[in-house]
Protein backbone atom coordinates (compact mmCIF):
# COMPACT_ATOMS: atom_id res chain seq x y z
CA UNK A 1 0.00 0.00 0.00
CA UNK A 2 1.28 3.45 -0.90
CA UNK A 3 2.12 5.60 2.08
CA UNK A 4 0.79 9.14 2.40
CA UNK A 5 3.08 12.17 2.45
CA UNK A 6 2.46 12.70 6.15
CA UNK A 7 3.49 9.08 6.85
CA UNK A 8 6.63 9.42 4.74
CA UNK A 9 7.62 12.65 6.50
CA UNK A 10 6.99 11.13 9.92
CA UNK A 11 9.15 8.12 8.97
CA UNK A 12 12.00 10.41 7.82
CA UNK A 13 11.81 12.34 11.07
CA UNK A 14 12.08 9.07 12.98
CA UNK A 15 15.33 8.31 11.15
CA UNK A 16 14.17 6.35 8.09
CA UNK A 17 15.99 8.38 5.42
CA UNK A 18 14.84 6.01 2.63
CA UNK A 19 11.29 7.34 3.04
CA UNK A 20 12.50 10.63 1.61
CA UNK A 21 13.08 9.13 -1.84
CA UNK A 22 9.39 8.95 -2.91
CA UNK A 23 9.08 12.65 -2.06
CA UNK A 24 12.09 13.47 -4.26
CA UNK A 25 10.63 11.40 -7.12
CA UNK A 26 7.24 13.08 -6.84
CA UNK A 27 8.29 16.72 -6.57
CA UNK A 28 11.58 16.91 -8.51
CA UNK A 29 9.86 17.81 -11.82
CA UNK A 30 8.29 20.90 -10.21
CA UNK A 31 11.53 21.93 -8.53
CA UNK A 32 13.44 21.48 -11.82
CA UNK A 33 10.87 23.57 -13.71
CA UNK A 34 11.22 26.32 -11.10
CA UNK A 35 15.03 26.25 -11.18
CA UNK A 36 15.01 26.41 -15.01
CA UNK A 37 13.23 29.77 -14.78
CA UNK A 38 16.26 31.32 -13.06
CA UNK A 39 19.30 29.43 -14.35
CA UNK A 40 20.27 28.42 -17.88
CA UNK A 41 23.13 25.96 -17.59
CA UNK A 42 22.03 22.44 -16.76
CA UNK A 43 24.86 22.07 -14.23
CA UNK A 44 23.64 25.19 -12.35
CA UNK A 45 20.06 23.94 -12.44
CA UNK A 46 21.08 20.59 -10.96
CA UNK A 47 23.09 22.36 -8.25
CA UNK A 48 20.05 24.47 -7.30
CA UNK A 49 17.71 21.49 -7.15
CA UNK A 50 20.25 19.48 -5.18
CA UNK A 51 20.54 22.33 -2.66
CA UNK A 52 16.75 22.55 -2.38
CA UNK A 53 16.48 18.85 -1.53
CA UNK A 54 19.36 18.91 0.95
CA UNK A 55 17.81 21.91 2.71
CA UNK A 56 14.39 20.22 2.63
CA UNK A 57 15.83 17.13 4.27
CA UNK A 58 17.75 18.99 6.94
CA UNK A 59 14.90 21.38 7.74
CA UNK A 60 12.14 18.77 7.59
CA UNK A 61 11.81 19.07 11.37
CA UNK A 62 10.50 22.62 10.89
CA UNK A 63 7.69 21.45 8.56
CA UNK A 64 4.59 21.62 10.76
CA UNK A 65 2.15 20.03 8.34
CA UNK A 66 -0.28 22.97 8.51
CA UNK A 67 0.15 23.66 4.77
CA UNK A 68 0.78 21.01 2.09
CA UNK A 69 4.38 19.77 1.80
CA UNK A 70 4.48 21.02 -1.79
CA UNK A 71 3.88 24.65 -0.69
CA UNK A 72 6.64 24.38 1.93
CA UNK A 73 9.00 22.87 -0.63
CA UNK A 74 8.23 25.51 -3.26
CA UNK A 75 8.94 28.28 -0.74
CA UNK A 76 12.31 26.66 -0.15
CA UNK A 77 12.88 26.32 -3.92
CA UNK A 78 12.02 29.96 -4.70
CA UNK A 79 14.25 31.23 -1.90
CA UNK A 80 17.13 29.03 -3.05
CA UNK A 81 16.69 30.33 -6.61
CA UNK A 82 16.73 33.90 -5.29
CA UNK A 83 19.96 33.18 -3.38
CA UNK A 84 21.39 31.79 -6.63
CA UNK A 85 20.44 34.95 -8.55
CA UNK A 86 22.00 37.15 -5.87
CA UNK A 87 25.23 35.16 -5.82
CA UNK A 88 25.48 35.29 -9.63
CA UNK A 89 24.41 38.87 -10.18
CA UNK A 90 27.90 39.91 -11.25
CA UNK A 91 27.50 37.65 -14.26
CA UNK A 92 24.67 39.83 -15.58
CA UNK A 93 25.47 40.84 -19.12
CA UNK A 94 26.14 44.52 -19.69
CA UNK A 95 25.68 45.13 -23.41
CA UNK A 96 23.04 44.24 -25.97
CA UNK A 97 25.32 44.69 -28.94
CA UNK A 98 25.67 40.92 -29.15
CA UNK A 99 22.02 40.23 -30.08
CA UNK A 100 22.00 37.23 -32.40
CA UNK A 101 20.78 37.57 -35.95
CA UNK A 102 17.48 35.73 -35.34
CA UNK A 103 16.85 37.95 -32.30
CA UNK A 104 17.55 41.04 -34.42
CA UNK A 105 15.18 39.77 -37.11
CA UNK A 106 12.44 39.02 -34.58
CA UNK A 107 12.73 42.54 -33.18
CA UNK A 108 12.61 44.04 -36.69
CA UNK A 109 9.48 42.03 -37.46
CA UNK A 110 7.94 43.11 -34.16
CA UNK A 111 8.56 46.78 -34.99
CA UNK A 112 6.99 46.47 -38.43
CA UNK A 113 4.17 44.03 -37.61
CA UNK A 114 3.74 43.54 -33.84
CA UNK A 115 0.78 41.17 -34.16
CA UNK A 116 2.35 38.98 -36.79
CA UNK A 117 5.39 37.83 -34.81
CA UNK A 118 5.27 34.32 -33.36
CA UNK A 119 5.44 33.81 -29.60
CA UNK A 120 6.92 30.34 -29.87
CA UNK A 121 9.87 31.47 -32.00
CA UNK A 122 13.25 30.39 -30.67
CA UNK A 123 14.60 33.92 -31.16
CA UNK A 124 11.82 35.42 -29.05
CA UNK A 125 12.57 32.98 -26.23
CA UNK A 126 16.26 33.84 -26.38
CA UNK A 127 15.44 37.54 -26.28
CA UNK A 128 13.23 37.06 -23.22
CA UNK A 129 16.05 35.19 -21.48
CA UNK A 130 18.47 37.95 -22.39
CA UNK A 131 16.19 40.65 -20.97
CA UNK A 132 15.51 38.65 -17.79
CA UNK A 133 19.25 38.13 -17.30
CA UNK A 134 19.76 41.88 -17.23
CA UNK A 135 17.24 42.40 -14.43
CA UNK A 136 18.38 42.71 -10.82
CA UNK A 137 17.65 39.59 -8.70
CA UNK A 138 14.54 40.98 -6.95
CA UNK A 139 13.19 42.36 -10.24
CA UNK A 140 13.73 39.06 -12.03
CA UNK A 141 12.08 37.10 -9.24
CA UNK A 142 9.05 39.36 -9.05
CA UNK A 143 8.60 39.59 -12.87
CA UNK A 144 8.83 35.79 -13.11
CA UNK A 145 6.36 35.12 -10.31
CA UNK A 146 3.91 37.95 -10.98
CA UNK A 147 3.92 38.37 -14.75
CA UNK A 148 5.09 35.05 -16.15
CA UNK A 149 3.71 32.57 -13.60
CA UNK A 150 0.69 34.84 -12.98
CA UNK A 151 0.77 34.49 -9.19
CA UNK A 152 -1.00 36.89 -6.82
CA UNK A 153 0.86 39.42 -4.66
CA UNK A 154 -0.21 37.48 -1.57
CA UNK A 155 1.19 34.23 -2.97
CA UNK A 156 4.47 35.93 -3.83
CA UNK A 157 4.62 37.36 -0.34
CA UNK A 158 4.31 33.83 1.09
CA UNK A 159 6.82 32.34 -1.33
CA UNK A 160 9.49 34.98 -0.87
CA UNK A 161 8.93 35.99 2.75
CA UNK A 162 8.59 39.65 1.64
CA UNK A 163 5.70 41.75 2.98
CA UNK A 164 2.77 42.51 0.62
CA UNK A 165 3.70 46.23 0.32
CA UNK A 166 7.32 45.25 -0.42
CA UNK A 167 6.17 42.91 -3.21
CA UNK A 168 4.09 45.76 -4.70
CA UNK A 169 6.99 48.19 -4.54
CA UNK A 170 9.37 45.67 -6.07
CA UNK A 171 6.85 44.82 -8.81
CA UNK A 172 6.55 48.51 -9.70
CA UNK A 173 10.33 48.91 -9.79
CA UNK A 174 10.78 45.66 -11.73
CA UNK A 175 8.42 46.76 -14.52
CA UNK A 176 10.25 50.09 -14.74
CA UNK A 177 13.59 48.25 -14.81
CA UNK A 178 12.37 46.02 -17.62
CA UNK A 179 11.15 48.98 -19.67
CA UNK A 180 14.54 50.65 -19.15
CA UNK A 181 16.30 47.55 -20.48
CA UNK A 182 13.99 47.38 -23.50
CA UNK A 183 14.63 51.08 -24.16
CA UNK A 184 18.35 50.37 -24.07
CA UNK A 185 17.92 47.53 -26.57
CA UNK A 186 16.01 49.87 -28.86
CA UNK A 187 18.63 52.59 -28.48
CA UNK A 188 21.50 50.19 -29.20
CA UNK A 189 19.71 48.77 -32.19
CA UNK A 190 18.14 51.77 -33.87
CA UNK A 191 20.40 54.69 -32.96
CA UNK B 1 11.00 53.50 -30.33
CA UNK B 2 7.99 55.18 -28.66
CA UNK B 3 7.02 54.37 -25.08
CA UNK B 4 3.81 52.74 -26.36
CA UNK B 5 5.89 50.47 -28.57
CA UNK B 6 8.11 49.64 -25.58
CA UNK B 7 5.06 48.70 -23.51
CA UNK B 8 3.85 46.49 -26.36
CA UNK B 9 7.26 44.86 -26.62
CA UNK B 10 7.27 44.25 -22.87
CA UNK B 11 3.81 42.64 -23.07
CA UNK B 12 4.87 40.55 -26.06
CA UNK B 13 7.99 39.27 -24.32
CA UNK B 14 5.99 38.38 -21.20
CA UNK B 15 3.53 36.53 -23.45
CA UNK B 16 6.46 34.68 -25.07
CA UNK B 17 7.74 33.62 -21.64
CA UNK B 18 4.25 32.46 -20.61
CA UNK B 19 3.75 30.53 -23.81
CA UNK B 20 7.01 28.63 -23.34
CA UNK B 21 7.16 27.20 -19.81
CA UNK B 22 10.45 25.55 -18.88
CA UNK B 23 10.84 21.82 -19.08
CA UNK B 24 10.28 19.75 -15.92
CA UNK B 25 12.59 16.97 -17.09
CA UNK B 26 14.53 15.30 -14.30
CA UNK B 27 17.95 13.80 -15.10
CA UNK B 28 18.01 10.01 -14.79
CA UNK B 29 18.80 8.62 -11.32
CA UNK B 30 18.73 12.13 -9.87
CA UNK B 31 16.88 10.93 -6.75
CA UNK B 32 19.57 8.29 -6.16
CA UNK B 33 22.23 11.00 -6.22
CA UNK B 34 20.33 13.05 -3.63
CA UNK B 35 19.79 9.98 -1.46
CA UNK B 36 23.54 9.28 -1.54
CA UNK B 37 24.22 12.84 -0.38
CA UNK B 38 21.60 12.61 2.32
CA UNK B 39 22.99 9.38 3.77
CA UNK B 40 24.68 10.17 7.03
CA UNK B 41 23.19 13.64 7.37
CA UNK B 42 20.83 13.97 10.31
CA UNK B 43 17.46 15.72 10.08
CA UNK B 44 17.65 18.91 12.10
CA UNK B 45 15.26 18.66 15.03
CA UNK B 46 14.34 22.19 16.13
CA UNK B 47 13.65 21.10 19.72
CA UNK B 48 17.02 19.38 19.90
CA UNK B 49 18.71 22.55 18.63
CA UNK B 50 16.92 24.60 21.29
CA UNK B 51 17.72 22.09 24.02
CA UNK B 52 21.38 22.12 23.01
CA UNK B 53 21.50 25.93 23.01
CA UNK B 54 19.80 26.15 26.41
CA UNK B 55 22.13 23.50 27.81
CA UNK B 56 25.15 25.52 26.59
CA UNK B 57 23.66 28.68 28.14
CA UNK B 58 23.14 27.04 31.54
CA UNK B 59 26.80 27.18 32.69
CA UNK B 60 27.31 30.93 31.99
CA UNK B 61 23.96 31.69 33.68
CA UNK B 62 25.03 29.79 36.83
CA UNK B 63 28.39 31.60 36.79
CA UNK B 64 26.69 35.01 36.54
CA UNK B 65 24.26 34.05 39.31
CA UNK B 66 27.14 33.01 41.62
CA UNK B 67 29.00 36.22 40.82
CA UNK B 68 26.02 38.38 41.74
CA UNK B 69 25.29 36.32 44.86
CA UNK B 70 28.88 36.78 46.04
CA UNK B 71 28.78 40.48 45.31
CA UNK B 72 25.48 40.90 47.14
CA UNK B 73 26.84 38.93 50.12
CA UNK B 74 29.98 41.10 50.35
CA UNK B 75 28.13 44.38 49.89
CA UNK B 76 25.22 43.58 52.26
CA UNK B 77 25.22 45.51 55.62
CA UNK B 78 26.47 43.58 58.64
CA UNK B 79 23.69 42.15 60.80
CA UNK B 80 24.66 44.21 63.89
CA UNK B 81 24.51 47.48 61.96
CA UNK B 82 21.13 49.20 61.93
CA UNK B 83 20.33 50.63 58.54
CA UNK B 84 20.16 54.40 58.48
CA UNK B 85 17.14 54.27 56.19
CA UNK B 86 14.41 51.72 56.73
CA UNK B 87 13.46 50.84 53.16
CA UNK B 88 10.55 48.61 54.17
CA UNK B 89 8.99 51.40 56.21
CA UNK B 90 9.46 53.87 53.36
CA UNK B 91 7.78 51.50 50.92
CA UNK B 92 4.86 51.06 53.35
CA UNK B 93 4.47 54.81 53.71
CA UNK B 94 4.53 55.37 49.96
CA UNK B 95 1.98 52.67 49.20
CA UNK B 96 -0.37 53.69 51.96
CA UNK B 97 0.01 57.43 51.45
CA UNK B 98 -3.22 57.69 49.48
CA UNK B 99 -5.17 55.74 52.11
CA UNK B 100 -3.80 57.90 54.90
CA UNK B 101 -4.71 61.05 53.01
CA UNK B 102 -8.28 59.93 52.41
CA UNK B 103 -8.63 58.98 56.12
CA UNK B 104 -7.36 62.42 57.20
CA UNK B 105 -9.72 64.26 54.87
CA UNK B 106 -12.69 62.15 56.10
CA UNK B 107 -11.95 63.16 59.68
Amino acid sequence: MERTEAELIAAVLKGDAASFEPLIEKYSPRVFATARRYARRESEIEDIVQEVWLKAYQKLGSFRGEAPFEHWLMRLAVRTCYDFLRSHQRNRESAFSDLSEPEDDWLDRFISQPRAVREDAEAAQQLVQRVLQHLSPPARLVITLLEIEDRSVKEISKLTGWSVPLVKVRAFRARAEMRKILAKIAKDKYL
Amino acid sequence: MSSMKLMDLQKKLIAVARANPPSDRVPPTFEKRIMALIAGRPVQDIWAVWAKALWYAAAPCVAVMLLFSGWAFIESPKSNQTPTVDLAQQLDNTLLAAVDQSNNSAQ
